[in-house]
């Protein structure tokens, strides 16, 4: 048997620790790219996409984030898509970050006062104009700390991942439990690097939001 | 060619009722006591002596910035090396209610600290204890301020209950996995569990928001 010191330990899950990064990162850019479609055709009133994306909100929101991982892992399989956990895992969190990240940024716009559309429009900008210059400007300021604050949500929901066998920090744990038989250390660590990726972030967002509140 | 086969999912239904029951009921007695405890950290935070408000905030980041399925983990896997051990119900049960317990704190705590300063005061100069000026003056409105984000909340644990599968605790989501190993229809099994999440969670946001104003924080 081979003895696992507690270095041993904590070095195997930083390794791990990458994947949990690269997929959150993943997940984080794809959904935040997909999410500013929806919300665009959204604000664009173009037909059926109020309807069509608070359903897609409402679905996404309304379930538990494994049985999407579930669906994405099996449905793409039995389209007779030779599926890796990777893709499987990105698409389903990219699709969960979406639904959220679209929704906190609807709030954003719709905070901006209606005047300014309507000053805007006065100024005969079209609605690309008057979005790069007049609301998104305003929006994105409102939208930074919750869009932080989700930031810790994503990073958290990768460790779903691990149960259709995504090797990312959890997975680790488990791999590293079964050869140790110490869970307690190892899921003590586990946890511990989750906080240590996620706290910054969640302090770094609260402090954004006090500066934004401060400022008006 | 995409067949899907739903006949073989549904004509397991009892077992997928069996799962449904059983997250209600998790849900329940999670949502019961992890309100409660989060209520119980808010006054420790904005009422209670210090160094307890400093654990309590501890417990609050701790909970807040760790995975849903690492608490459940340590909880089942972890505590048995100190001498717990937990059934799976059990563990799932006490994970939501620390989960749980740390979001609703904060939420809370929110509704609480929003109290204007007068409505305490007036409390007080009605002869009403601290105890009593909390559980009378403070909390009702405090809670009626925050409902909807409570509400949110317990339905996001509802939905995180799905992990407590991964430890063999027998609710929807583990049904839907033995379905799927009994008949090979993964894909169909887990639509219809989705469905059965989804409805769950449109149900219990409906029966929060009559139920709140009624029986929680009345008239």
């Amino acid at each position: 048997m081979v003895d696992f010191s507690l270095w041993d330990i904590v070095r195997n899950l930083l390794l791990a620790a990458r994947w949990t990064v690269a997929l959150s990162a993943i997940a984080f850019v794809g959904g935040g790219l997909v999410g500013l479609a929806l919300l665009v055709a959204r604000i664009a009133r173009w037909p059926g996409a109020r309807q069509g994306v608070g359903l897609y909100v409402q679905v996404f929101q309304g379930t538990p984030l494994l049985m999407q991982l579930f669906l994405a892992y099996f449905g793409l399989a039995l389209l007779g898509l030779e599926v890796s956990a990777w893709f499987a895992a990105g698409l389903a969190l990219t699709l969960y970050t979406s639904a959220f990240l679209t929704e906190i940024w609807r709030g954003c716009v719709d905070a901006v006062p209606k005047g300014q559309w309507e000053a805007s429009a006065s100024l005969a900008l079209s609605l690309r104009e008057q979005l790069r210059w007049v609301i998104g400007p305003q929006a994105l300021r409102i939208a930074v700390p919750p869009t932080v604050g989700f930031l810790v949500q994503v990073i958290k929901g990768t460790a779903l991942a691990s149960v259709i066998g995504f090797i990312e920090l959890t997975k680790a744990g488990t791999m590293i439990t079964n050869a140790t038989f110490q869970p307690f250390t190892v899921y003590a660590c586990v946890a511990l690097l989750y906080f240590l990726l996620c706290w910054p972030i969640s302090a770094w967002s609260r402090r954004l939001e006090r500066k934004l509140h401060r400022g008006r | 060619m995409v067949t899907l086969d739903f006949g073989a999912v549904l004509a397991e239904w009892p077992l997928l009722l069996r799962g449904l029951v059983a997250t209600a009921v998790l849900t329940a007695v999670s949502a019961v006591v992890g309100v409660a405890l989060g209520v119980a950290c808010a006054w420790a935070r904005s009422w209670g002596p210090r160094p307890l408000a400093m654990v309590v905030a501890a417990y609050v980041e701790l909970i807040r910035n760790t995975p849903f399925i690492v608490q459940l983990f340590f909880l089942f896997f972890g505590l048995p090396s100190l001498g717990v051990r937990l059934s799976p119900e059990a563990a799932s049960v006490l994970a939501m209610v620390i989960n749980l317990g740390a979001y609703a704190a904060e939420i809370v705590r929110a509704g609480v600290d929003a109290t204007p300063r007068g409505q305490v005061e007036a409390g007080y100069s009605l002869a009403l204890s601290r105890a009593q000026v909390f559980t009378r003056v403070v909390l009702p409105p405090a809670l009626s301020r925050v409902w909807p984000a409570l509400t949110s909340q317990i339905v996001i644990v509802m939905l995180g209950s799905a992990v407590c599968g991964q430890i063999a605790a027998q609710e929807l989501s583990y049904f839907a996995n033995l379905i799927q190993s009994r008949n090979f229809r993964a894909f169909e099994a887990y639509i219809v569990a989705t469905l059965l999440y989804l409805a769950l969670a449109v149900g219990l946001r409906q029966l929060l928001r009559w139920a709140g104003p009624r029986y929680i924080f009345g008239r």
